[in-house]
């Protein structure tokens, strides 16, 4: 039995899956029957049997130990492929793990997406009381906190229109509102804080807040790592589905963010991936680059971050940019910039001779928000041609912890957050 | 704010890897039972928003079937329904087996078509093609006023003995869920099911009774066998409570046990195949 204080307890959880499983599976009696056969090869030559099995299984998760006590909000901090949804997954019952034993004490409610279940044809009102029920809400408790989700949502006067007519906003703050009034004993969160204007993350975060300090447990799952901060006071580091470190917010953050375990960041473009009309331009990579000079797609604000664009040249081009598009995730732009802006630099390239290049950019440090962005990248003579343009070509998030108002827990608004130069005087 | 009663009790949760074959839990599945009306309102509600003539599909598909058949089977192959019209005959075979169809193609289809649920909310998968089956339990009694419409057309006495057809409604919905049980949780890893059901449920009709009555004269024993169908005892069930004749014999023991026997090995098949839905679909 649970201690009394304790409110997750699990002991050595893995899960392992067939490699691919969603692409590999059975999907038709064809392949059943293909895959069957070669069982029935391998029963008889039974040395290749295990070979084969350890390669065609991952271990998305291994020997995972962990608790929680009651009324602690714990952080789960990883890069895409750590385990961390898988772990939500198992903690919110959706997937059985292979092995290992857990307890969980009292209602879990878990929010592994906001909106689930939600149907387009349906009201906005009967989207509630649908979403409240797959969630695990009685239609009792939906009915008594009906008004104060539809006030959460400010979306009052559609509450009875069809939601396929909502705007993504409102549709989210829909889905949210119903989330966020759910009460059970455990709330396990996957990132549905990234969702939303600025406004409405920032009445989320509070939302969690008050959920934290009500005495729940909660558990969160966020690439957002001042969100982590905010919302935690402890956080497990995930890597390769094993536990790497557990420890308060600000240090798992810190030893998170510095060992560069978010190592994406970078984008190769195969030869038959670029169009023939690109030619004689060819783009070979491109990558973020942090202060230490290693490969990751988490920034900080208060780093400088250097962009690096390699590419061939197969002949002599005159006139030729390189530069890239930096946007929002949402789409609004922040700016522009090309390799031969400067004067100089026009000057000295006026005609690129062929060969293989890099242009490198860096944007200094205490330049950008927190945040999700995307890179694209264009290489252009102005006014004669455009030879290539990939306007995603990688996407990357600008962590804000230690950057200029952050002793304030609120979002701020705006994709730069400069360090300026105030000065407070008194007139007498 | 209080809760009124919590869906999992303040009890504890166990995670553990699933082994062996495990049966239904109907405590939990009563706990769900909020669940199981909202799908089930859902699933109606928005099959009648979709349709730009609504509820009249209802109506319209038993009558159309009626007049197809009529024409069809009565007029240009003489099948001979003895003393009963034909299409009160047929009508009254078709609106079980229409029931039962119905609820078999939705829930065959059921969990691969919430594959977003499944992935993200926990609650016991069996809900899912239980309120697909239940969904269908308005068209049901919508055509059911056709039907006792005709009835009153071709002045058929009504009688108390009518309610019998409940029971064999609820049988056919039986039915519909073992068969659908099976192919929901083999749809999810095999998809040739979707493509396979309609000549299943297409076959199925020709052995039912529906389109042409039972040879009387055929040997008991093919009699039984025959009735191993347990869509013939729902049948059979119907046109017995609403016009009479021969009341249900024996045989439909032999019905009862089929369905049970589907049922039991459904439930075990899909509590098997559970734990991998979340993955694999």
């Amino acid at each position: 039995m649970l201690d009394s204080e304790l409110s997750i307890s699990v002991a050595g959880i893995g899960k392992r899956y067939r490699i691919g499983a969603a692409q590999e599976r059975s999907d038709t009696l064809r392949d059943l029957i293909v895959t069957q056969a070669s069982h029935l090869r391998q029963a008889f030559q039974p040395g290749q049997r295990n070979a084969r099995a350890s390669r065609d299984h991952i271990w998305a998760l291994k020997d995972i130990s962990f608790e929680v006590k009651k009324g602690q909000a714990l952080g789960i901090i990883g890069r895409n492929g750590a385990g961390k949804s898988t772990l939500l997954k198992i903690l919110s019952r959706v997937t059985d793990p292979t092995e290992g034993y857990g307890q969980l004490r009292g209602r879990v409610g878990s929010l592994l997406e906001v909106g689930t279940g939600f149907h387009p044809e349906l009201t906005g009102r009967e989207n509630i009381y649908l979403n409240g029920a797959i969630l695990g809400m009685h239609k009792k408790e939906i009915e008594a906190r009906f008004d104060e989700i539809v006030a959460f949502s400010e979306v009052e006067q559609f509450i009875d229109t069809p939601v396929k007519r909502y705007s993504s906003g409102m549709y989210l703050r829909l889905a949210f509102a119903v989330a966020a009034h759910l009460e059970p004993e455990i709330l396990v969160v996957d990132e549905v804080l990234a969702v939303g204007d600025a406004d409405f993350q920032r009445k989320c975060l509070g939302k969690m807040g008050d959920v934290a300090q009500q005495g729940r447990t909660v558990l969160f799952v966020s690439h957002n790592m001042s969100a982590i901060q905010r919302l935690t006071q402890e956080s497990i580091v995930l890597e390769k589905g094993k536990v790497l470190l557990r420890a308060p917010s600000d240090e798992a953050v810190d030893f998170y963010l510095n060992r560069g375990l978010s190592k994406v960041g970078e984008r190769y473009w195969e030869p038959d991936e670029v169009p023939a009309s690109a030619a004689p331009f060819r783009p070979l990579a491109i990558r973020l680059l942090d202060k230490n000079g290693q490969v990751s797609d988490s920034l900080r604000s208060v780093d400088p971050i250097t962009i690096e664009i390699e590419y061939e040249l197969s002949e002599d081009i005159t006139g030729l940019r390189v530069g890239y598009y930096l946007n929002t995730s949402r789409g609004e732009s922040v700016f522009t910039s090309f390799d031969t802006d400067a004067h100089e630099l026009y000057e000295e390239y006026r005609s690129r001779p062929k060969g293989v290049y890099v242009s490198r950019c860096t944007i200094p440090g205490y330049t950008l928000n927190e945040g999700r962005f995307s890179l694209g990248i264009n290489a252009s003579s102005y006014r004669i041609r455009r030879y290539f343009q990939d306007d995603q070509a990688l996407s990357f998030s600008v962590d804000a912890s230690g950057a200029p108002g952050t002793q304030w827990p609120e979002p701020r608004p705006g994709a730069v957050r400069p360090a300026l130069g105030w000065v407070i005087e008194e007139r007498i | 704010m209080d809760t009124p009663e919590t869906l999992s009790g303040s009890q504890t949760v166990i995670l553990k890897p699933a082994r062996g074959w495990l049966g239904i839990d109907l405590r939990e599945l009563w706990n769900y039972r909020e669940l199981i009306y909202f799908l089930t309102w859902r699933d109606i509600k928005v099959r009648y928003k979709q349709a730009a003539l609504g509820i009249t599909w209802v109506i319209l598909q038993p009558l159309i079937t009626a007049l197809v058949s009529t024409f069809v089977f009565s007029r240009s192959l003489n099948v001979n329904s003895g003393s009963l019209p034909y299409p009160l005959f047929v009508l009254s075979a078709y609106l079980p087996w229409h029931l039962f169809a119905n609820s078999l193609t939705k829930s065959s289809a059921s969990l691969v078509g919430n594959a977003n649920l499944i992935t993200k909310v926990y609650f016991p998968r069996i809900i899912i093609p239980l309120a697909s089956v239940l969904s269908s339990v308005l068209d049901f009694a919508i055509s059911l006023v056709i039907l006792l419409a005709a009835m009153a057309v071709y002045q058929v006495p009504f009688t108390w003995g009518m309610l019998w057809i409940l029971p064999f409604a609820v049988m056919a919905m039986l039915v519909a869920l073992s068969a659908g049980l099976w192919f929901s949780a083999l749809n999810v890893q095999y998809r040739d099911v979707q493509q396979l059901l309609p000549f299943i449920s297409q076959t199925w009709l020709y052995i039912t009774p529906v389109l042409y009555p039972i040879n009387v004269g055929d040997s008991p024993l093919f009699r039984t066998i025959y009735s191993l169908n347990p869509m013939v005892g729902v049948v059979q069930g119907f046109r017995w409570a609403l016009f009479g004749g021969t009341p249900p014999d024996a045989n439909l023991w032999a019905s009862f046990g089929a369905v049970f026997l589907l049922l039991i090995t459904g439930i075990y098949f899909f509590r098997r195949m559970e734990k991998t839905f979340a993955d694999v679909v």
